[in-house]
C-alpha cells in the first residue's frame, strides 16, 4: 500500500518534506482516496526505514494543512474535503515557481529574463497541445 | 514502569587520561537514540556504564527501572547487547551459540531466530571462525535480537559492514521498532545511519554531551547561510553563529539557532541572502565539535 514512497538522504530536501510531497501526490492523483485509512506513523516509519519522529513530523504538518486527519486510537485518514486536489496543485505550482525564481536568480538572470522564459514555456505547452489537436 | 527506558543523571567517571563528565540523558521507550562521537569521545565508556560493566564514580543510571550497576542481573534479562569487542566462540557453530543463549533467556523466540538466520543469510552449522566480519556482526545481532529484549544496546553495529549487510541490519532494527515498547540505543560514527533511523541524537565529544535533541528539531535549527554584503554594510550579528567562512563580501555563516527571523536580520542590515542550506547530521556534528574545540582547546 505504501511501498512506493521513496525517501532519499541525498536530495538535500528534508526527509519529512519528501514524505509530505509524496503523500500529497498520492492523494492528488487518487491513489489514496478521500476518507481512506493510511498507514500508521510507526508502520510507515518501519516500511520506509526512517525514524518514527520524521514520519510523525510529516503527519503533523499534513494534519495542520488539512490534508489528513488523525483520530486518536483509530489511526490516520485522508481528509474527506473534496476541494483538496486543486489546492494541492496550487501549492505544487507555487513551489515550482519559487524554485524557478531561485534558480533563475542564482544563474544571474534578470527579472525580465525569468518572466520571458516562463512565457516561452507557456507558449511551448500550448504549441504542443495545438499539434496534438491537429494531428 | 515509567516510560523512560534509560536515564543517566549527572554520571561521571574519571580515568587517568579521560574524564566522562556529568552525562545526563533520557531515552523514552519506543524510540531510537543515535549516539555520535569521534573515536575516544566516550561512547563506549558510556555504553559500558549503561550495561553495568563499569561502575560510575558518581551519578545515577537507571535502565528499564533498574538501578545500575547494582541491579544489573535483572536488567540484563531485558537487554540485548552487541559490541565490537564482543567475541563468539570460534570453534563453536552458530547453532551452538543459539541454543546456549536460548538456555539463558526465557524469552528466546526460536521461530524469530530461524527467520533471522534466513534473512541474514547465515548457516547455523557453520563454525564462527569461518565467518566473515559481516557475518559475525549479523550472528551477534541475531543472538541479541532473538531473546526479544526491551532495550537493544549496539556499539557501532554497522561499522565495517558492506552496503547490503548494512541495509539488512538497519531494516531489522526498524522492524524491532514496529513494537512501540522496544527501545534502541546505538553508537556510530556513521552519521548517515544515525540520521536515517534515529529519533533522538546525542553528540558526545571529549567526555561531554555537547548536544542532545530530537532529530527533527536538531536538523531544523542548523543552517548554512551564504550572504552578499555590500561594501557599505557590515556583517550582521546573528544568533547562534558557530562558524564564519568565505570572504568579507561573500560570507558563509553556520548557525545553530536558525529561524526565519534570521533572514530579516540580514536584509535589514543591507545584506542579501543568497542561499539557506540545510545541513547533514555529519556537517552539523563536525561544525559543532570544531567550534567547541576552538573555544576551549584541550
Amino acid at each position: 500500500m505504501h511501498s512506493d514512497i521513496v525517501v532519499s538522504q541525498f536530495s538535500g530536501r528534508p526527509m519529512y518534506l519528501q514524505i509530505m510531497d509524496q503523500i500529497k501526490q498520492k492523494i492528488a492523483v487518487g491513489d489514496w482516496a478521500a476518507g481512506e485509512e493510511i498507514p500508521s506513523i510507526r508502520q510507515l516509519a518501519v516500511s520506509l526505514q526512517v525514524s518514527v519522529i520524521t514520519v510523525k513530523r510529516a503527519y503533523l504538518e499534513l494534519e495542520r494543512e488539512g490534508v489528513i486527519v488523525t483520530q486518536h486510537g483509530k489511526g490516520s485518514f485522508v481528509a474527506p474535503d473534496p476541494a483538496l486536489s486543486p489546492r494541492l496543485y496550487e501549492e505544487e505550482l507555487a513551489q515550482h515557481l519559487d524554485r524557478a525564481a531561485e534558480l533563475g536568480t542564482s544563474l544571474g538572470m534578470t527579472e525580465k529574463e525569468i518572466v520571458h522564459r516562463l512565457r516561452k514555456a507557456v507558449d511551448q505547452v500550448s504549441e504542443t497541445r495545438l499539434e496534438k489537436e491537429n494531428s | 514502569m515509567s516510560d523512560i527506558c534509560v536515564r543517566f543523571t549527572a554520571v561521571s567517571k574519571k580515568y587517568p587520561h579521560f574524564l566522562l563528565d556529568n552525562i545526563s540523558l533520557e531515552l523514552p521507550a519506543g524510540s531510537i537514540l543515535g549516539f555520535i562521537g569521534a573515536n575516544g569521545a566516550g561512547k563506549s565508556t558510556t555504553i559500558r556504564i549503561l550495561m553495568g560493566l563499569v561502575r560510575q564514580d558518581s551519578g545515577a543510571v537507571e535502565v528499564l527501572g533498574h538501578s545500575m550497576p547494582a541491579d544489573q542481573a535483572a536488567a540484563k534479562q531485558k537487554i540485548g547487547f552487541v559490541s565490537e569487542d564482543m567475541r563468539l566462540y570460534g570453534a563453536a557453530t552458530l547453532a551452538w551459540h543459539m541454543s546456549f543463549v536460548a538456555s539463558i533467556y526465557p524469552d528466546w523466540n526460536q521461530a524469530y531466530a530461524d527467520k533471522l538466520v534466513r534473512r541474514f543469510d547465515l548457516k547455523p552449522q557453520q563454525k564462527i571462525k569461518g565467518l566473515s566480519h559481516g557475518q559475525r556482526v549479523k550472528a551477534a545481532l541475531l543472538l541479541a535480537l532473538a531473546h526479544q529484549p526491551r532495550l537493544l544496546v549496539l556499539d557501532e553495529p554497522t561499522t565495517g559492514l558492506d552496503p547490503v549487510a548494512r541495509r539488512e541490519v538497519l531494516a531489522e532494527l526498524m522492524a524491532v521498532l514496529a513494537d512501540e515498547e522496544r527501545t534502541i540505543l546505538f553508537s556510530s560514527h556513521n552519521t548517515l545511519d544515525v540520521e536515517q533511523i534515529s529519533d533522538r541524537i546525542a553528540f558526545i565529544d571529549r567526555g561531554r554531551i555537547i548536544d542532545f535533541a530530537d532529530k527533527e528539531s536538531l536538523l531544523d535549527r542548523w543552517r548554512r547561510l551564504r550572504l552578499v554584503v555590500p561594501a557599505t554594510a557590515a556583517l550582521p550579528h546573528l544568533p547562534g553563529i558557530v562558524e564564519v567562512g568565505g570572504s568579507d563580501r561573500l560570507p558563509v555563516l553556520t548557525t545553530s539557532q536558525f529561524d526565519p527571523s534570521v533572514l530579516s536580520l540580514c536584509t535589514d542590515r543591507g545584506a542579501t541572502v543568497q542561499a539557506v542550506d540545510t545541513m547533514t547530521l555529519e556537517e552539523i556534528f563536525v561544525a559543532n565539535v570544531q567550534s567547541r574545540r576552538e573555544l576551549q582547546p584541550a
